[in-house]
This record gives C-alpha cells, structure tokens and sequence, in this order.
C-alpha cells in the first residue's frame, strides 16, 4: 500500500509576539515546526506502515528550508521525501498550491493521500480537499480515526455535534485533525538516517507536469490586499461601581469580542 | 575548525529538548520531593532508543556517535537531574564496559537488551572502604569449578535496585594488588545477589542509590568481562567515559538554572524596574553565561577526542572538573538572583542546585580529575 | 410561491443555507444579514441555497430571515450530507446562475464543502472571515481573516474569478430582524445528481456526549482563587463557565485548600493556559499564577480589593464584590443566548 502525506513547515505561532511598541508581528526568532495536524497525518501513515508495510512518502512545498520539515518526516520514518520548491510557486494561495501539489502526487503512486486539516499560519483548511478534487478522488477530511477495511478507508469523521463513520474507496484523501492520534518521537538513530541515508528528491518548475496559468501569484484567484497586525492590548479598563452597572459593562465587553 | 553543530546533531538536539519539556519536566519536582524513580520518562527513553545512542545499529543501538548521546544528557539535565544521570551511569558506565570489553556472545546476550532499552544497566565499582581508593576492593571473587562464588557488597551504586544488569568488579587475587581485580556481568535475581537500604540523598533525589549485598552469589565462569586481573583498568577506562556524561549533566544544570533566572529577572520587579534592569544581575548574567560556554566547548571536545580513537581521559577529567565547579557556583547564584523565591521549591533552582553538588563527587572527585590531569602534564 | 427561475438574477449574493436534521444552521440567518448589506451595495439579490431531503418548509425560515429568492435543492441523496453529492448541486447552480458572491458557514461542513465547490467551478476561496465589505468606490469585495495563529489580519480581495466564494465564522455576522411578512421566490434545482465513486458511504452516525475537556484548550475559562471561599463560591464559577460554555479553573490557594482539583491549576505550578477568555474571580494575581494565564486574549478580573495585581494585567478590572456580580452576570449571558 502506497500512501502520500503532504506537510507544511509553519512558523509556531504560538509563539509569536505582537512589537509592544510598534505593534508589528515579530517573525524572527520564531521556531520552524512541522504542522501539528500535518504530523498527526504522517503518525497515522506510520502505524499503517508498522501494521500493513504500507510505504510512505511525504511531500512538502515551499522554500528550500523546508527539507528540514522532510528530515523529520523520514527520521520519524516516511521513506521517500519530496520537496517541491521554486521562486515560481511563490504568492500561491489555495488554489495554485493545491493545483501544484496535486499535479506532484499525479508523478507517483498512492492508495491513500493524507493531509492535515489545517496550516497553523494560514488556517484556511482548503488545501487538502482541493487537492482531492484536482485529483478527482474522493476526500473525507476533520478525521478523527482511520482504518483500512480491504479496498477502503473507513474513517469517523468529527461534526459539532456528532460523528458519521464513513467509508470511501481508494484512491481517497483524507484530512486528519491533531486529536487523530499522539505522533511518535523522533529516533536518534532516525534522524542520523534521515540526514545520512535517505534522500530527498527536489522538484522544481520543470519536474512538474501543471500549466502556468495554474501557479504562483498569477495563478492565484485571490490576493491578498492588505494585512494588520491584531490591535495592539490596551491598557486595562478598571471600574469600581454598582453591582448591575459591573455587570452591564462585563456584558458589553463580551459582546464587544464576540463572546456572545 | 567549525564549532557549529551539523545539521543532525540540531535536531538531536531539538528532539531531546521536546522530549524533556514534554516527557521529564512534568515528573521533576515529584521525582525529587518523593525520592520517586522516574520511570515513565525513563521507559518512554527506552521505547525511542535513547538508552543505546553510541551504540552501533548491528548491536541493536542508535548508531549515532557520542556528542549525540551527551547532547540528550545536557538536555535533560536542564529539566532533571535525576533522570540525566540515570541516562549516563546505564549508557557510559554499564553498557560501554561490555561494548569495549565484552566477547561477541556477551554483547549479544547482555549490551542488545540494554541498548534496545529492554533491559536497565548499572556500574558497581565503590565499595564503604573503596572510593577514590578504589584499587582497595574488598569483595571476594572465587572460583569455583564452572562459577565464580562473590561475597562482598558494594554501596551508593546509581540505579542500585532499579537495573537488570551489573558491571561489578571484585579482588579475584588479592596478593596481586591492582592486577588482582577482575570485572563481572551479574544479573538481577541471581541467588545471593540483593539489596541493602537504598539512600536518602541531599540531590538527584530519584536516582536508585543503593547497596548491592553478595552473599555466596554464583555466576557463571562466562560472566568474567575481559580478562582476568585486568579488572581495574577496565573501570578506570569506562570512568573516563562516564566523566562526559556527568560533565554534561552539570552543563545541563547549569544551563536549566540560567534559562529559569533569564525569565524571573525579566519578569521580578523592585523598586519599580524589573531587577533584569540592575547592573549587579546583569554582571552576574554575563559572568555564568561565560563560563557555561567555556565549559560547553570542553564537554563537546572529550566526546569528539572519545569518538576519534586517540587518548581522552584528561579532556574527560577536564570538562568534568570546570562542568562540576560551574554547576554548582551557577546553581547557587541563580537562587541567590530569585532572592527568597530562589529558596521555594516551586522555582526549581534550588533542587538545581541541590543536585549539581554531586557532579563534583562522584564517577571520580574534583580531587581526583586534578590527579588525572596533573598526572598527564607532568609525565 | 414558485416562479421561473428568471426570478435569479446573475451577479447575487448566494448563501449556502446549512441545515442538518432540518434545522437551520444559526450561522446560515447570520450570513443572510450580511448577505443582504452586500447585495444592497451591489444592487442585488440575496438568494439562499438550501439542499436536503423533504426539507421545503424551511424556506420560511430563510425568507423570514432575508433570502429573496431560494434555490431548493430537494432530494434523498442529500439526506444526510456528503461532499460529492453537494458539491455537484451546488456547482450546478453556480453554473447555472452566475452569481458574484457564495457565503459558507465556517462549520465542519461549510469548510469542507467550499472548497471542494471553490476547486470543482476554479475559483477563489476565503475561509473563516471575520469581516466582509464591498469596497466604497472600487465595489471591491473585501474578506477580511485572522492568519498567522489569529496574530495577524489579512484582507482578501479575488479579482477576477466568479463567484468570489468564503466561508464565514459563526457568530461574528449579525442576523436581521425576521420578517415574518417577507416573500421569497423559490426555485427547484434542476440539475443532476450523478453517484460515481467519490459518493462515500455513511456507515454509522454517532451523536456526542459532552465531554470533558482538558482545560487547557478550553477557549473560555472561569478561573477562582482563594477570594471565592468555600464550594458554594466555586459552584457559582462553575454555572458562570456552563453560561458561557467554558471551563473552571482554580489558583494555587484554592487547590491547597482543598477547593479544587490540581488538574484545575493555573499558574506556575499548574497548568498554562491562553484561551480567548479568562475570567479571574477572587484571584489576587499573585506571579506564580500570572505565569500561567496572562497569554490569554482577554482578561476580566473581579476582585473586591482595589490593589490586587491581577488588575495590572486583566482588560477589564472589576472591583466588587464576586458573589454578587456573577449571579447576575450569569443570568445576564442567559437572557442573552436564549
């Protein structure tokens, strides 16, 4: 069985700061990681290799930096890594992104393609089912659970309120959300692999089978027009009054940021 | 020359610094005020092959080199004391010794289960009258027809009742002196092999400290490890190894003390300014960073000079001596930079500090590592 | 009322109407209010796109609510959702009707249908906008989003494709008045459904229990120390939190006082949190306890004592008396969820 994950290398927003001062995002310094939902995705390929000797490969696009994303994956494990990287591809939004990568995968073989939910700097959880319908294969995303049931994934698929177990044949692309599953360590041994035996294959403009009109900037239906940084925290209101007036300005405020 | 970490030993790095955050930190105070073995971070330690790094892959290790293994100590060390040195003694002491010494079915039987972290390894080399006199072994070793016959005991002995297997040395001739010693692989429940109390300790609280007690205790003639009378060289040898992995726990602890006192200085305000803001904490700051980076550049030197094959026991006894020193000086005067908060358990640097005292006594004094480097200037 | 479709102008402002179990999504009443600013400034229509299984008497709901016109799409292959056959409904009638601007709701359904809607007609896609406005002079569409982990905002424009598709946080837009008097042209789709092999199967449906969460990634906690006192304190904290969905946390002092459990603990001991919301009752703001919670997006603070240092970091500083506030405050978030 042949499964494709698909990772992203984020900035850890959680860790980002807002300039006290001149209320920008400061970027530097901010640790590279691999996409929490993306490595619940590649944990999931993993025990399927433990359990059934599926082969896995990861793929990642981005700037080249992003191999250090692909050493993880294959120190975790994955056996083939690939990197799709070119100036071209840069300004990509969801659909060129996902028009490049699903162009990339049609370069391999696969049964299952795994992608996380969603980025933890874009948040747009698009690229996973858009790539599933460049490929026009089916897709079930919010994964929770996986199976593989002969010929097909079986999946229980998160609601609001509820969950549908569904079930799809293969080639099919899931989206797995983080509470999938708890992703394993690195080995060290792993990673002396991952830097030392394994490769990483690069695929640049040329290697990839997908029209101009579909890439980059100009491939991008949206743009981005402008970008704020959250408003800056400012100074604490305090009030020392009536009980009802209190409760009257708590009530204010959390409509005020959509509490309620 | 580069100084800069390859890209591998990085994420070694980062890998052991998410484990420790993830996996030790949430048991370090418990492990301390319960005298409590860590045993979840340590059988997660296992299960991800951290318990065989140097080890080549044939024997079932990480094939990784020693920087990589120190690095996991150093970071561990940043969080936990306890769980460092459990690291070190099981890695350096016991499963080295069979690795230099051992014969083919030796390593198999015994180093496999240590390094695929199926199997704990301890070092029992000091005895109540052998300590930095470690030549004055007072355990008995006969033979026996097909058996060797040990009757002795052996005390402070880190992770005493928590291993499986035991690198333990004993006078097989005592009318030799020195060459009279020989070294032995002894496993858990063999008859006449027990426990005596475990210590209560003034640090590294969790560690397994304890005596081993030989009364009429056979192993088998096969268990000899190397050759016979060759026994203390062997422990010298391994020591030198073991003395990377105690300099880099101290590194680590002095290192975790730093980052805490970085954040409360920032953070702690008097006199209206955060105390980050006065020149004596700054001075201070500046003086323990230094040293800590001195001191980082003689532990990673002992593992590259151990890798290469040539003579390391004096970088070894150097970097434990400055690590030791360093950790404990830095120790102390991040409790003294958190003023009374440094003295309350909740800020962890005065556990740092309790636990760094010992890096300057065992696996050889500060004494003994001027012995050993003195000695070599001066042949 | 049934008309021609010539009652569907091109160039509409199209809202997927959600609904599951035949109920309307409250997200779907949102996007019609909105919807209908956005139409006003484009000078055109709000119509609704509503897709089920006998499922028609729900076009009052959406007329009531601002939809002037309906396309029903009314047929046992949408019973209970599943992408493909939605997604070829849906695409259909953008096909069919040309609109300029499609609105989801940002649920697990709205944002797993966009965009396999958004790739089938090749077009651009926002998701979870917070904010949507036609541009005064240009008429340009404008989606504005949190990106970045929420650090950042980020305006969207899709110049050139149609329909300009986003999907849309629930509770950020407001819905209008129902107007019971409303009347709205209904449409049936007439397209086809197609089965083919990206149709899933549904095997089961599992409805939830609520669940406890790890507090730590409770987006709303209401958090006590030793200002609340007793259990009676705590009991009131825990309704507030049950009011406002989120979770009870506690200080160090009421956990060593045996009011709380340790896996309620917030502070440098406990647990670090950083939800939307943190409400302190009753906590002195002691650094230990800042350490864990002062990350958090916004802080309310409700303290008797004026000087307590939790007000140097809360947003809002209440200086009162917590047992009478939060019952009141309590029954306030009541009357206005209900």
């Amino acid at each position: 069985m042949n499964i494709i994950v698909c990772v992203k290398q984020v900035p850890d927003t959680t860790e980002v700061r807002i300039h006290p001062v001149k209320g920008t995002l400061i970027r530097e310094g901010i640790p590279s990681i691999m996409n929490p939902d993306d490595k619940a995705g590649l944990e999931a390929a993993l025990r399927l290799k433990d359990e059934m000797g599926a082969h896995v490969s990861v793929i990642t696009m981005g700037p080249r930096q992003a191999d250090e994303v692909l050493r993880e994956a294959l120190a975790m494990g994955a056996d083939k890594a690939y990197l799709i990287s070119d100036p071209e591809f840069s300004g990509s939004d969801t659909w060129a992104t996902s028009s490049t990568i699903a162009a990339a995968i049609t370069k391999l073989e696969y049964d299952l393609v795994i992608t996380g939910r969603q980025a933890i700097d874009g948040d747009t959880a698009q690229v996973g089912p858009e790539i599933a319908e460049h490929l026009n294969i089916p897709h079930i995303s919010y994964c929770e659970e996986l199976k593989i049931d002969g010929d097909e994934v079986v999946v229980k698929r998160q609601f609001e309120d509820r969950y549908q177990i569904l079930s799809v044949s293969m080639p099919a692309l899931i989206t797995a959300l983080g509470e999938l599953n708890e992703p394993r360590y690195m080995t060290p041994g792993g990673i002396f692999d991952a830097y030392r035996e394994k490769e990483i294959t690069l695929w640049t403009r040329p290697d990839i089978p997908i029209k101009d009109e579909n890439i980059g900037l100009k491939g991008s239906p949206t743009r981005v027009a402008k970008t704020n940084p959250k408003l800056l925290k400012q100074p604490g209101t305090k009030i020392e009054t009536g009980v009802d007036e209190s409760v009257q300005f708590i009530m204010e405020k959390l409509k005020e940021k959509f509490i309620l | 020359m580069d100084f800069n970490l390859s890209k591998e030993h990085q994420m070694a790095r980062q890998l052991f610094h998410d484990f420790a955050v993830k996996e030790v930190e949430p048991w370090a105070e418990e492990t301390d005020e319960l005298h409590r073995f860590p045993w979840e971070a340590v059988r997660k330690m296992q299960k991800y092959g951290f318990m065989g790094i140097p080890f080549p892959k044939e024997i079932g290790g990480q094939g990784c080199d020693t920087l990589t293994y120190i690095l996991a100590v150093e970071e561990i060390a940043k969080i936990c004391g306890t769980t460092a040195v459990i690291l070190s003694a099981h890695t350096s002491l016991a499963a080295d010794a069979i690795y230099i010494n051992g014969t083919d079915e030796q390593k198999e039987k015994f180093l496999r289960p240590l390094v695929e972290g199926k199997k704990l390894g301890s070092f029992a080399l000091t005895e109540p009258d052998a300590g930095t006199d470690a030549a004055g072994q007072q355990t008995k070793v006969i033979s026996d027809g097909d058996e060797w016959l040990i009757n002795g005991n052996k005390i402070f002995i880190t992770n005493g009742e928590v291993a499986d297997i035991y690198v333990a040395f004993g006078m097989t001739d005592k009318s030799s002196g020195v060459r009279g010693i020989s070294a032995f692989i002894i496993e858990k429940e063999t008859p006449g092999f027990s426990f005596g109390p475990c210590e209560k300790k003034m640090g590294i609280r969790g560690s397994s400290t304890c005596e081993l007690v030989f009364d009429n205790c056979r192993i088998p003639k096969n268990n000899l490890l190397g050759r016979e009378g060759k026994g203390f060289g062997i422990a010298m040898s391994t020591l030198d190894g073991g003395r990377i992995g105690i300099a880099a726990q101290a590194l680590g602890l002095a290192e975790g003390a730093l980052d805490k006192t970085i954040q409360y200085v920032k953070e702690r305000k008097q006199f209206n300014s955060p105390i980050a803001k006065y020149q004596n904490t700054q001075f201070v700051l500046a003086q323990m960073k230094t040293e800590i980076e001195a001191t980082r550049w003689l532990v990673y030197n002992a593992c590259v000079k151990k890798d290469s094959g040539k003579p390391f026991a004096t970088e070894a006894a150097m970097a434990k001596l400055k690590a030791s020193q360093v950790a404990s000086e830095v120790t102390r005067e991040c409790v003294q930079l958190h003023g009374g908060y440094g003295y309350i358990q909740a800020f962890h640097v005065e556990r740092m500090m309790r636990d760094a005292k010992v890096t300057e006594i065992y696996e050889g004094t500060s004494e003994v590592m001027k012995m050993v480097i003195s000695g070599n200037l001066l042949k | 009322m049934r008309d021609c479709d010539m009652s569907i102008k091109e160039n509409a402002v199209f809202v997927y109407a959600e609904q599951v179990d035949n109920r309307i999504t409250p997200v779907s009443l949102e996007l019609l209010g909105k919807a209908h600013d956005l139409a006003e400034k484009l000078g055109s229509q709000v119509v609704a796109l509503l897709l089920g299984f006998r499922v028609a008497e729900l076009t009052n709901i959406l007329t009531s609510y601002g939809a002037q016109a309906i396309v029903l799409a009314d047929h046992a292959d949408l019973g209970q959702y599943r992408t493909e056959p939605f997604t070829q409904v849906i695409s259909q009638i953008i096909e069919r009707y040309q609109p300029e601007i499609v609105l989801f709701g940002g649920t697990s359904i709205g944002r797993d249908l966009a965009p396999r809607v958004a790739g089938r007609v090749h077009t651009g896609l926002t998701a979870d906008c917070t904010s949507l406005e036609i541009e005064e002079d240009s008429k340009r569409f404008l989606m504005t989003r949190p990106a970045f982990g929420g650090n950042l905002l980020a305006t969207i424009v899709c110049p050139e494709h149609r329909p300009a598709m986003a999907t849309v946080r629930p509770g950020v837009m407001v819905k209008r008045e129902p107007n019971e008097t409303a009347v709205a042209e209904i449409v049936d789709f007439d397209g086809i459904i197609v089965e083919n092999s990206l149709f899933t199967t549904i095997r089961e449906i599992l409805k939830k229990d609520v669940s406890k969460h790890d507090i730590q990634d409770a987006k709303i906690i209401v958090a006590g120390g030793r200002g609340m006192h007793n259990t009676e304190g705590f009991a009131l904290l825990q309704d507030l939190a049950d009011s406002l969905g989120g979770e009870l946390a506690s200080s160090r002092a009421a956990v060593d006082a045996g009011l709380q459990d340790k896996s309620r603990q917030v502070g440098q001991t406990g647990i670090t949190v950083r939800p939307l919301l943190y409400i302190a009752c009753g906590i002195s703001g002691a650094i230990q306890h800042l350490a864990g919670m002062e990350e958090s997006d916004f802080i309310i603070a409700i303290n008797s004592d004026p000087t307590a240092p939790i007000f140097n970091v809360a947003d809002v500083g209440v200086v009162g008396d917590a047992f009478k506030i939060v019952p009141k405050l309590i029954e306030a978030i009541r009357r206005e969820r209900s």
